[in-house]
């Protein structure tokens, strides 16, 4: 992955005085999958928006190539948009909605036809260009919603969340066509989902946002091994989150108990939050565990055993493929690797983390 | 290439959309209201239209229409009707626009100075316009102010149609105000995004989408305007003689009621006639003329 294609600089929005996105700053680069990733209302669609030129930021500039396009009408941007809300034009065929961008552009009638063709196909809803839109189902209009958009080849698309209204199956599915037509097209993908183990699955670089701040930018494995903060870590993948106190380099205090860690440079007897992944807890015999407990449920889920344990007034949530029955008295071991310490946020509106 | 959730696709998702069984008794007294109001004098009007004075049957009544005095007020009528339909559309259309652009808060207020008018009486609001026109009227005591010459400007096909235009404008305003006004901001952003110009999205998007808005108003405004006898007493003077004039009479001055009828007959031949050719150069909203909804 090369150059910066898009750069955000500085991008700030509030609607009636509430702030929705705050000093944004981000890159995307070429032919990279990004995808944004929060909770509802953090600011994800708005952001998209603005890439798009439907909404105005306050402040700050978005930089296409280098070329500031902030002032671009949307119709001249090189991307395209998959919207969340159903766009889909009700008075015009699905043929005619999937050829309205090359109709625009006066492309030829048999080039048209060939290429919405080529993407009723590739969305796996051959024959359906004669059908009117109000005769789809949510995920089949999603994906004419997809096919109207990538027939037009942009060098950027902005997918958000283009498939929330798919069962998990055919979610899969898509996951992996998208992915491959990004390969066989060479499209820069900027994709929002509220689902993380989709942006996991998919993303070269994820972007947690949250409140209208960007809360780390990494890779997948970043993201989920080494959150940056509490909300990271309990926002991407089950956790076991606590409240720590560092006592030295490689030794952490949580629940009373103390554990060895690999972590230094968080100072003596300083206040942390620490993360331990469901599958990093060890369940052994309680003469072998650092803190001992008792197992008070047991959920068979399919891979492995969810189990719930309770040591020092705290819910633990292991995962194991080794089953401990209810009731049962546990130790608990964590692998100093495995625990992952965080630095506490400094205040509420602590300093925006970018990426370069 | 291996395309393995095509076999999923259709039966896992529900298609939108249902109707609601049994509340077909909530129209219950529609149709009572419907009985009264328009069956009844729909059959007495059918009564009268093919009877005689001695309850014979007959086709006179219709065929009165042949008559040229007759035939020449339906002409005018038709031409005047048309003639205001396509003023109305053309001050409409614009004034819809803007007020669907605007602010929620503003356009409810805006939209209000062009309801305002039709909170007035009908009368009063032509005989107000009478007061204007006159010859001894407003404008051309005004004209006479600036020693410009007096216009002839009541008892005019232009006076007929003014009066329509003026009383009518607001049907064709709502109509289409309300359908584009319903147009999700976001369907608009789309074609944007695909690359159309504001114009090529107006052509392509928002006009076709506001069709049915469109056809019911020229419905609203055209029916009335071809049927009205009121603004041509009040505006034509007796000058012009469309045929809701000449049915008037029929009715009023005691000439006929089975005349009278056969040629309301014959008027609502034509107004289902020209509802019938909308229809055609738009078989996809022919249920607007009907139900105002597809
Ligand atoms: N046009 C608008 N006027 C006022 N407030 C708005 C507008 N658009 C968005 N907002 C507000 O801005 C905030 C962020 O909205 P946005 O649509 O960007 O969220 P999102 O991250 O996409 O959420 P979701 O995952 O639910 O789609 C929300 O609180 C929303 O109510
Ligand atoms: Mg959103």
């Amino acid at each position: 992955m090369s150059d910066k294609l898009i750069s955000i600089k500085n991008i700030s929005k509030s609607f009636d005085e509430i702030p929705v996105l705050e000093k944004l700053n981000l890159y995307i680069r070429e032919n990279e999958f990004l995808t944004l990733l929060g909770p509802s209302g953090c600011g994800k669609t708005t952001l998209l928006r603005i890439l798009g030129g439907f909404e105005e930021p306050d402040t700050g500039r978005i930089l296409f190539e280098g070329k500031d396009i902030t002032a671009l009408a949307p119709n001249k941007r090189p991307l395209n948009t998959v919207f969340q809300k159903d766009t889909l034009f009700y008075h015009m065929s699905v043929a005619d909605n999937i050829a309205f961008g090359l109709k625009i552009k006066g492309k030829s009638k048999t080039y048209i036809q060939d290429r919405v063709h080529y993407a009723l196909h590739l969305v796996g809803l051959d024959g359906f260009g004669e059908r009117f839109p109000d005769s789809l189902s949510g995920g089949q209009a999603q994906r004419i919603q997809i096919a109207r958009a990538i027939v037009n080849e942009p060098k950027v698309l902005l997918l958000d969340e283009p498939l929330s209204a798919l069962d998990l199956k055919l979610r899969q599915d898509m996951q992996y066509e998208l992915i491959r037509l990004k390969e066989e097209l060479g499209i820069t993908f900027i994709y929002v989902t509220h689902d993380q183990e989709e942006a996991l699955t998919m993303s070269d670089t994820i972007v947690v946002m949250n409140g209208g701040r960007i809360q780390q930018i990494g890779t997948p494995e970043d993201i989920y091994n080494e959150p940056q903060n509490a909300f990271v870590a309990d926002f991407i993948g089950d956790g076991n989150i606590f409240d720590a106190i560092m006592i030295k380099d490689k030794l952490v205090r949580l629940l009373g108990a103390e554990f060895e860690c690999v972590d230094t440079g968080f100072g003596e007897m300083n206040p942390v939050d620490v993360i331990i992944r469901p599958e990093d807890v060890e369940i052994v015999s309680p003469e072998q565990g650092t803190i001992t407990g008792v197992v008070t449920s047991v959920i068979f889920k399919g891979v492995h055993y969810e189990m719930d344990i309770l040591a020092h007034n705290y819910h633990w949530t292991a995962h194991s493929t080794k089953m401990a029955p209810e009731g049962e008295t546990v130790g608990i071991r964590i692998d100093p690797f495995n625990i992952q310490v965080m630095n506490k946020p400094i205040r509420e509106d602590q300093e925006t983390l970018v990426n370069e | 290439m291996n395309r393995p959730f095509r076999k999923t696709s259709a039966g896992l998702e529900e298609p939108r959309g249902r109707k609601h069984p049994g509340a077909a008794w909530l129209a219950g007294p529609y149709l009572l209201w419907a009985l009264a109001f328009t069956v009844i004098p729909l059959v007495l009007i059918f009564w009268f239209g093919f009877t005689n004075a001695d309850n014979q049957f007959t086709w006179s009544n219709l065929t009165s229409i042949g008559d040229p005095d007759n035939l020449k007020a339906l002409a005018l009528a038709l031409l005047l009707a048309t003639a205001a339909t396509i003023l109305c559309l053309l001050l409409a259309y614009p004034i819809a626009l803007i007020l669907a652009g605007l602010k929620s808060g503003s356009s409810a207020l805006i939209a209000m100075l062009f309801i305002l008018p039709m909170w007035m009486n009908f009368l009063l609001r032509t005989i107000a316009w009478q007061n204007l026109l006159e010859n001894n009227g407003v404008i051309n005591t005004i004209l006479k102010f600036f020693h410009l010459p007096a216009m002839t400007l009541i008892n005019t096909p232009g006076a007929v149609i003014l009066g329509m235009v003026y009383n009518f404008l607001p049907f064709m305003i709502l109509p289409i105000y309300t359908v584009l006004s319903k147009i999700d901001r976001e369907v608009v952003m789309a074609a944007r995004d695909l690359g159309a110009g504001p114009w090529q999205t107006f052509a392509r998007i928002t006009l076709p989408l506001s069709k049915p808005g469109v056809i019911s108003g020229i419905t609203m405004v055209f029916v009335p305007s071809l049927t009205t006898f009121v603004i041509t007493d009040l505006l034509g003077g007796g000058k012009i003689q469309l045929i809701g004039n000449t049915i008037e009479q029929e009715f009023v001055q005691g000439s006929s009621w089975h005349v009278g009828s056969g040629l309301s007959i014959v008027l609502m031949i034509f107004v289902i006639a020209s509802m019938a050719l909308i229809a055609k150069y738009d078989p996809d909203s022919s249920g607007a003329v009907i139900g105002g909804q597809r």
